[in-house]
């Protein structure tokens, strides 16, 4: 019960302003669409260098928190998600506000995000402290194979192609290895002056998860894009609440698979909103009405991809292995502050911890309360025109990288990886597992080395490397993820090719 | 070979190169122990490389849709803004100048309502300088971010 020491720490004048501009910011970005809560969170970790590293993460947690669930607004409101775990919500969303019921399902898809979320950081609460003291018992060559596993984990379940998915998660790997080698000091993959200091990891991030979408929102060219505007007439917040005691099915539904999944590296929101959704449906006694405006789709769908929140960063936390891109963009933030997660996390800086923790707890509180009462005015924001939001998003990325080490090598980074990424993304690779890479490289080779100065001194690498029940045991998670994602894929193709065959 | 084809097999090939690239320096360089890690990393990056290039060759590759020439035709005046402001405009011209010019070029470029319109201008104007003035705010007084000033600002 050590996190009931720490609430204090929420309530500092600082840290509680962080966390409610955290709270509304998420919300509005999260509503608008094309913003998702990744590049969010990305953009925002500039300003966290200005911060202390409680702070910082309480400015993070609470955009987090708050993005995925104001996506909800724009599904529902505008029938875009506002994030790709807000697709569920759509399907019914947007039917109860044609319907006149647009309160209604906002009211519904604040309340049961807010329990869901209480719930994931419950879970996340009790969960972390017992892990990490497991984490102690890790040697250098556990934690090589565990970075190993975060990287396989994401780029084989998290993308569409397992081969271009890991091959994602190799091109961050060298990305990390490039400037000078911390033992030799030596000279590694510097092909340009700006890559001497290496790859500065929030520049990368910025670069990864914003210019993407800045070059996608222009891609479409001079679009008018007329949205259908949704009025929304006034609800008693007591009805929606009576309502929610009323569909406990659907809230538990949705807040047991969202947690369950959120604990899952690699298979985030996105994942928990259908799965919630469906299986929501299937126990049912109205299930002819799921699609049409019924409010347990609403429920299922929001409840559980604000449960993932807490548990996707119970692996981040105690293992160093993100369980969703915005985990992985967190861990970055986590980093440049010094702090390791683990064990060193919540021993040393425990203070750090449960205030981070608890914040995300005070902010589900704080997300419900400004959901229900800025979701109209963040709808008329979601609906800024797509060349502005890329101008905008532009713009901060460039002022972001820059403001990191005052260094322009780092906006030259920061672009060229970008505009790489949107290629790579066209042909089917993804910027998840190349982030990954790209930070747990240096903690992959950093084990390793030190694995290997204990192998030579004792029996040789094979045996340090490969040999004991912890070692065979995550060796046979790294290979489980790439044959379960292989197999997962051949029986996709397999599906495609006969529905192609049908269909001709 | 369709236009989807050939693309897959243009970017596996720009891959492959890499890897290649990347295994032979690793391999080559001096002193080894700097290099222990890369060779070991280079191996599973070239392998793979290697399988997503004659998947592509062979037309196994079906994830992605690959670019279309409409969406190169209307992406290239905003690749070449974002390339010319980053790499030329921002230390030249200075930070601030450059991003006002950046942000209204892109605005101008990709907003459908007509050049001709006077309140489209007036609009895209306002908007650029309410960013601009926010952005000062935030990073020149609020965070004390020292930005190239170039020619004027």
């Amino acid at each position: 019960m050590e996190f009931l020491n720490h609430f204090g720490g929420v309530f500092e004048p600082i840290s509680f302003l962080l966390l409610l501009g955290g709270t509304i910011g998420g919300l509005v970005l999260g509503a608008t669409p094309g913003l998702s809560p990744t590049m969010a969170v990305a953009l925002l970790i500039p300003f966290t260098f200005h911060l202390s590293p409680t702070q910082g993460l309480i400015l993070l947690g609470a955009a987090y928190t708050s993005t995925v669930a104001g996506g909800a607004v724009s599904a529902i409101l505008l029938k875009i998600p506002g994030a790709p775990a807000n697709i569920a919500t759509a399907l019914d969303g947007n039917a109860m506000a044609k319907n006149g019921e647009g309160a209604r399902a906002l009211h519904l898809s604040f309340l049961s995000s807010g329990v869901g979320g209480v719930l994931g950081v419950l879970l996340l609460i009790f969960l972390t402290p017992v892990l990490a003291q497991w984490a102690l018992a890790f040697g250098p060559s556990h934690l090589f194979w565990l970075a190993i596993l975060g990287v396989t984990v994401i780029g084989s379940l998290d993308s569409k192609s397992f081969v271009k998915g890991l091959l994602s998660g190799c091109i961050g790997l060298w990305l990390s290895m490039i400037g000078y080698d911390d033992i030799q000091g030596a000279q590694r993959f510097i092909f340009t002056d700006a890559l001497t200091g290496g790859i500065n990891i929030i520049a990368a991030l910025i670069g990864l998860f914003a210019i993407p979408q800045v070059l996608d929102m222009i891609s479409k060219g001079r679009v008018d894009r007329s949205i259908e505007t949704i009025e929304v007439p006034k609800q008693s917040f007591l009805a929606s609440l009576k309502e929610l005691s009323q569909n406990i099915r659907a809230l538990s539904i949705g807040t047991i698979f969202g947690s369950i999944i959120g604990l899952i590296p690699g298979v985030g929101g996105q994942i928990a909103g259908l799965v919630a959704y469906d299986q929501a449906k299937k126990f049912s006694p109205q299930r002819d009405k799921f699609g049409s405006g019924h409010s347990e789709g609403v429920i299922a769908a929001e409840s559980a991809n604000n449960a993932m929140v807490g548990p996707s960063l119970v692996p981040l936390l105690t293992l160093s292995i993100p369980g969703s891109p915005t985990a992985a963009v967190l861990l970055g933030g986590l980093l440049i502050h010094g702090i390791f997660p683990g064990s060193d996390l919540f021993d040393n800086h425990p203070q750090v911890a449960w205030t981070f923790i608890n914040s995300m707890l005070i902010g589900q509180i704080l997300m419900v309360i400004f959901g229900i009462y800025t979701a109209a005015w963040a709808a008329r924001l979601a609906r800024a025109p797509m060349p502005i939001m890329a101008a905008a998003v532009l713009v901060l990325a460039v002022f972001g990288s820059y403001s990191v080490q005052q260094s322009m090598g780092d906006v030259y980074i920061m672009l060229a990886l970008g505009i790489s990424m949107f290629f790579l993304e066209k042909f089917g690779f993804s910027a998840a597992p190349l982030v990954l890479g790209l930070i747990l490289g240096p903690i992959a080779e950093a084990n390793f080395i030190q694995g290997s100065l204990i192998a030579n001194a004792q029996d040789g690498p094979a045996i340090y490397f490969l040999t004991g029940t912890l070692n065979i045991f995550l060796i046979v998670l790294v290979i489980a993820s790439i044959v379960y994602s292989f197999w997962s894929n051949m029986v996709h193709n397999k599906t495609q090719a006969k529905a192609s065959e049908a269909s001709s | 070979m369709t236009a989807s084809r050939l693309q897959h097999a243009v970017s596996s090939t720009a891959i492959l190169i890499i890897a290649a690239i990347v295994t032979w320096i690793s391999f080559t360089q001096q002193p080894a122990d700097a290099f222990l890690f890369p060779r070991l990393i280079s191996i599973f990056f070239c392998s793979l490389a290697v399988w997503n290039f004659f998947r592509a060759i062979s037309g196994m590759s079906k994830v992605g849709d690959g670019i279309s020439r409409n969406t190169l035709l209307n992406l290239l005046p905003g690749l070449f803004v974002m390339l010319a402001f980053v790499y030329f405009g921002a230390k030249g011209l200075g930070f601030y100048l450059a991003s006002t010019i950046a942000f209204l070029t892109i605005f101008t470029l990709y907003d459908p309502t007509p050049l001709s319109d006077l309140r489209g201008w007036a609009k895209r104007i306002g908007v650029t300088l309410i960013f601009m003035t926010i952005i000062y705010g935030m990073f020149a007084l609020l965070l004390k971010v020292q930005t190239p000033r170039g020619i004027w600002f």
